[in-house]
């Protein structure tokens, strides 16, 4: 019987080495995999490239493993949200290496790794500082720029609910990034909500399709996440 | 008078057609959605993944996984949907949202777009700003006329790096509405008090006068007394 559940997240981090390319989903809270993210902070990899959209917040999740020293090179959208103190200390001490990317480029980037895909031409960024140095051609009239398909060694992903095959659903806006990138590393890993028997996600609920996941994971929202709707209060991450 | 922050979210609002389709930046534009006349239908979009999102939701009524681009907790509209990134910018690059409310620094006399990188900014994020700017067929800028050191945001070139050339179709400030067109700028309407030579003299790149150019129709409420000061 195939069984990809794990019990601990310590497992799902266990196999990251140092030097290793994440992508971590999410996008602010929803889709973010906080619990994955504290183990790895716990199991101590080193000169890590992280992929995400923006750059986490003050000394937790990213932002604590960025804090850490642990983080080479972020490849990011948005890494420049004023609550990110981390990021910003140590971009500015020139101790992490930063590769700016429109938004709807890196979702992009990681779905045409994803999708066996050399890369794709874009209209995004050309004429612009964040084309400097890219292959470009005119299609249709237009200026493209050449942009990469961007595979990494393991990706990260947070899920609503998720069975022993890999099949994963998400709530509301959860699919963000995590749909892309559990498509486009070579170990993927999902923290899900809730861990249900196989068939009880319905096919057409199946949003990220089992074929995509090596492990699954159970774990217990973190309570400030719950506490937004029970109290009315933001998060505090 | 020059209009209000909320007077220039209005008067976008007034011109946003039955059907469009719209994804609005941070800043002024976030104000958009609350003055669209209540018997036209829009459908805003976010970038994170949302179509036909509602208003901000109540305090004790947030859903943790539902967050505007902004990372604000909104709500949904009946028939909106939830969908991933490359799904949302197929939307943006794709052409098939139709409008952009997008703020801005600089814009040029050609519709260059300046908006993503602040002079004196340590660390650089361009979000999905470019994306909207190169894939929406209707950006729209809304902005204060000048900056709050009195100098003119709209240029005949523009000074800081680009968004995007060549985008922008329509600018809405607190003094005025302008139409970016081949031949260059025209002035659509100037602010109640105002009058086109007083806009020009806030404008760096020369404006020709529209035809049937006229003040505004804005409720008084949404008149300031003073140039709008928070650039946004």
């Amino acid at each position: 019987m195939v069984d990809k559940t794990l019990a601990t997240c310590q497992e799902a981090v266990a196999g990251v080495f140092d030097g290793a390319t994440i992508l971590l989903g999410g996008f602010g809270d929803p889709g973010l995999p906080g619990q994955i993210l504290e183990a790895l902070r716990l199991q101590g990899a080193k000169n890590l490239t992280v992929v995400h959209n923006g750059s986490g917040g003050g000394t937790h999740s990213l932002g604590g493993l960025i804090h850490d020293g642990r983080v080479r090179k972020l490849i990011a959208s948005f890494p420049s949200h004023p609550g990110n103190a981390s990021f910003q200390e140590r971009y500015l001490k020139g101790e992490i290496e930063l590769e700016l990317v429109p938004q709807g480029t890196l979702a992009e980037r990681i779905r045409a790794a994803g999708a066996g895909l050399g890369g794709f031409f874009t209209p995004t960024g050309a004429g612009t500082e964040l084309a400097a140095g890219k292959e470009t051609r005119v299609i249709d009239g237009r200026e493209q720029v050449f942009e990469k398909a961007l595979h990494a060694d393991f990706a990260f992903v947070r899920a609503y609910r998720g069975d022993r095959l890999g099949n994963l659903n998400y709530r509301m806006a959860m699919r963000n990034f995590n749909v892309p990138m559990a498509t486009a590393a070579k170990f993927v890993v999902a923290e899900v909500d809730e861990l249900v028997p196989v068939g009880s996600i319905g096919p057409e609920d199946v949003h990220t399709q089992g074929i995509f996941v090596d492990r699954v994971v159970e774990v217990v929202r973190h309570p400030e996440y719950l506490k937004i709707t029970t109290e009315g209060r933001q998060p505090c991450r | 008078m020059p209009l209000t922050r909320d007077g220039i979210a209005y008067r976008v609002a007034c011109d946003l057609p039955e059907g469009s389709y719209v994804n609005l930046g941070i800043g002024i534009p976030t104000l958009v959605s609350g003055y669209v006349p209540k018997d036209r239908e829009v459908f805003f979009h976010s970038e994170n993944g949302i179509l036909g999102m509602g208003p901000l939701a109540k305090p004790g009524h947030e859903d943790p996984d539902l967050i505007n681009a902004g990372k604000q907790y909104v709500t949904l509209l009946p028939g909106a949907s939830v969908f991933d990134h490359p799904t949302s910018f197929s939307m943006i690059r794709g052409g098939h949202v139709t409008h952009a409310v997008l703020g801005a620094l600089e814009v040029a006399a050609n519709g260059d777009l300046a908006n993503w990188r602040t002079p004196g900014e340590k660390v650089p994020g361009v979000g999905g700003a470019m994306d909207l700017a190169f894939g929406v067929h209707n950006v729209l800028v809304t902005m204060t006329h000048i900056t709050n050191k009195g100098k003119p945001k709209i240029v005949n070139k523009c000074s800081l790096p680009l968004t995007a050339p060549r985008c922008v179709k329509h600018i809405y400030t607190d003094m005025a509405v302008i139409d970016v067109t081949p031949e260059g700028l025209v002035l659509r309407e100037f602010a109640p008090g105002l009058s086109a030579a007083a806009v020009q003299s806030h404008t760096e790149a020369p404006l020709r006068v529209a035809p049937g150019c006229k003040e505004m129709n804005v409720p008084a409420a949404f008149l300031a007394a003073q140039p709008t000061a928070k650039v946004g």
